[in-house]
């Protein structure tokens, strides 16, 4: 254990934090979906100047930034979650079912769909950490458990607009002050989320966590306690993706949420979070949330057929990921030249504390760096 | 390390225990119900009723209309199937109706050929076997209720969109899945309908929803944008139509855009009621259950054997069994304002 890593970098807080930002995948990938916008905007103004093209805008992606921020969570952990779109579907179809069955109020139904997707993410959670399964393997089993669960309760039955009080749909489509409410709400949860990943003790193990859970474990965290915190984040989450859903569909059949969980996968593989745990911000994911529903949107107005729109998405994917080996190669040599250089001597380049992966903070690196 | 192992193995357990049990009481609740039992031994024609699966709003609308007209000539009803959509669970109601010695059978199909043999042995008992909604191949059955013809539901959906847009402007269609066969069938049909018939109607675009809510809602908002003219969309499907119908509602839209083609009442009460969609179109089922039942009332009687053959079916008129014996329904149903809350399916 080489106290180096864990020296403060020598570089003044500003030029670090703007170094930071502009190295950020989460900067790329906000220049990528503004460009996407303004390309889109000047093909057809109501994208972004219509009363609706700009609801639509902000709105759509909500749902999507939800399952991300939940993801993120557990693919930082080096666990992934393939369940949500199940657990969305069940708390979609429970929230018609309770509108349908009860006169419950609006917020004991949302209430109730999240913790119904808390208790989902509490078994995959549960067999994941006291398992030792991958988490891969439980989640796609309890993804195809939870479906059939859906399938089993529904049937061919489905909710309909009707079924559901209009108050709870209108808040599918009203805003505040121009901002769509279940935009607000997303950006509220990603906000809390962001801060406690970045500064709270919890938040940081889960960073610990996934990027070396022997070390972790050896190091006293409380590994197991807090990859269920993840799975129960995430499964709530979705729990209230799916109430979201609910209200700005109007209708729940048993099809809703399948392969939402590629999406939120990719979402979060977008905006800069590592597959294989310790890196990445939920502002990262969200971002790459709204750029992946934004591209969905924008293909179409551009004329682009539909048939290519899924290849798009895949190949800004598969560039996310090999933008991420590049860096992190880079960086790999960066500190290995920083380790060779002899400790004291003013090197020009850059500060030899910087992370190992874009995105995450010095701090992560230096838990990273310790227990190598 | 053993003491974990247990510990897992028994939390594994509960898991299977608890979703065995939660399968267990969606699955028996629905399953096998009969509202008359026994063979009819006096005059009236005992007819039984097969659809897809119970508990399916559709054809418990449909098999009401297969009640309403049983009850019009005397005969005794019943309704039997499987709680889920098989083919093998038809197979026992139809052997078990076989057992019974009804007159008739009124089956919606699960699989084309998987229902023959049973179809087969019922017929050699001399029961009469009547398909609706969902044929079987021909030849294992004696006539199929069939609930619309192609053409003809391309053409109540061309003649709704024209009248909702005074017969000129932008139209789009919003399908199902790229490769959805009825679909693909229908939107040709519409096109050349709309070539030979309405010359000031132009389709500007075909988008796909693959039968997804969120695709199909998106694929609405992405026609409103690239279109701006667009006076019209037509949604032969009942997912997509519900969709753009909500994504409608909700946009500025509403009012400004036209919007019709195949949905099912309870999914469009809402939009039809908040003024965002004036008509669509659908078969009525509960017309496609009175005329089987007709149907089985007919054939069980020797009134027809096969092509040619006319009958008489209730309030619903005179029918004649076409080719390949088809009975068709007729037109499709117009679902308005003005009766929409008679439907509950």
């Amino acid at each position: 254990m080489s106290d180096t890593a864990v020296r403060p970098s020598a570089a003044s807080p500003v030029s670090r934090v703007l170094n930071d930002l502009l190295r950020s995948r989460e900067l790329a990938v906000a220049v990528v979906l503004v460009l996407l916008v303004a390309v889109t905007t000047l093909n057809s103004s109501s994208f972004l100047f219509g009363s609706t093209g700009w609801r639509d805008l902000l709105l759509t992606p909500s749902m999507l930034v939800l399952l991300a921020v939940g993801q993120t969570c557990v693919l930082i952990t080096r666990n992934v979650d393939l369940s949500v779109g199940s657990t969305l579907g069940l708390t979609a179809y429970l929230t018609g079912r309770l509108f349908i069955d009860t006169n419950l109020p609006i917020v004991v139904v949302v209430l109730a769909g999240i913790l119904m997707g808390a208790v989902l993410g509490l078994v995959n959670g549960v067999l994941v950490a006291w398992g030792r399964v991958p988490a891969l393997v439980i989640t796609l089993g309890t993804m195809y458990i939870y479906r059939g669960a859906f399938l089993t309760w529904a049937g061919s039955d489905r909710i309909n607009a009707d079924d559901m009080p209009s108050t709870f749909r209108n808040l599918g489509t009203e805003s505040v002050l121009g901002i769509p409410v279940l935009t607000i709400v997303a950006v509220v949860v990603l906000a809390v989320v962001g801060y406690y990943l970045r500064t709270a003790g919890g938040g940081r193990e889960l960073y610990a966590i996934g990027s070396d859970p022997d070390a972790a474990a050896l190091y006293g965290l409380k590994v197991r306690r807090r990859i269920l915190f993840a799975f129960v984040l995430s499964g709530a989450l979705a729990g209230l993706a799916g109430v979201v859903s609910a209200a700005r569909f109007g209708t729940v059949s048993s099809s809703v949420g399948t392969g939402v969980e590629f999406e939120a996968v990719g979402a979060a593989v977008i905006g800069g979070v590592a597959i294989f745990g310790g890196s990445g911000t939920v502002w990262g994911a969200a971002l790459g949330a709204f750029l992946l529903v934004t591209i969905n949107r924008a293909l179409p107005v551009l004329g682009i057929s539909d048939f290519w729109q899924q290849a798009v998405v895949g190949a800004l994917i598969v560039a996310a990921i090999i933008l991420d080996r590049v860096l992190v190669r880079r960086q790999e040599k960066a500190l290995v030249a920083a380790r060779d250089t002899p400790a004291g001597s003013t090197s020009p380049g850059p500060p030899t504390a910087t992370p190992v992966v874009a995105g995450a903070s010095p701090s992560t690196s230096g838990t990273q760096e310790a227990v190598r | 390390m053993k003491f974990q192992n247990r510990r897992l193995a028994s939390l594994a357990a509960a898991a299977l225990v608890t979703s065995l049990a939660l399968t267990a009481c969606g699955g028996d609740d629905e399953s096998g119900s009969s509202d008359a039992g026994g063979s009819g031994g006096g005059d009236g024609t005992t007819v039984t009723f097969i659809p897809k699966n119970l508990g399916n709003p559709y054809f418990d609308t449909s098999n009401a209309g297969g009640k309403e007209a049983v009850d019009e000539f005397g005969g005794s009803y019943e309704e039997v199937g499987p709680a889920e959509g098989s083919p093998d669970g038809q197979v026992q109601y139809i052997n078990t109706a076989t057992q019974q010695g009804r007159n008739a059978l009124v089956v919606s199909a699960n699989d084309p050929d998987a229902l023959c043999d049973a179809i087969g042995e019922a017929m050699d008992a001399d029961i009469k076997v009547v398909t609706y909604d969902a044929d079987t191949n021909p030849d294992c059955r004696d006539i199929f209720v069939n609930q619309a013809d192609s053409a003809g539901i391309a053409k109540a959906q061309v003649d709704l969109i024209a009248e909702q847009i005074g017969d000129e402007g932008q139209i789009a269609f919003l399908s199902a899945a790229a490769n959805a066969t009825n679909q693909n069938e229908w939107i040709d049909l519409m096109n050349e309908e709309i070539e030979a018939n309405h010359p000031d109607i132009e389709v500007v675009d075909t988008v796909y929803g693959d039968d997804d809510d969120q695709k199909s809602f998106d694929a609405t908002a992405a026609l409103l944008q690239k279109h701006p003219d667009l006076k019209g969309i037509v949604s032969p499907t009942t997912v997509g139509i519900a969709a753009a119908a909500r994504y409608l509602s909700t946009s500025d839209a509403k009012g400004k855009v036209a919007l019709t083609g195949l949905g099912t009442p309870n999914q469009m009460r809402e939009y039809v009621e908040d003024g965002t969609v004036t008509a669509f179109a659908l078969w009525n089922p509960a017309d496609l259950g009175y005329l089987a039942a007709w149907t089985a009332k007919a054939l069980a009687d020797g009134d027809i054997e096969g092509e040619g053959d006319s009958f008489e079916a209730g309030r619903l008129g005179d029918y004649t069994v076409g080719e390949d014996n088809v009975v068709l329904l007729g037109d499709p149903f117009v679902f308005d304002k003005s009766n929409i809350g008679d439907f509950d399916f």
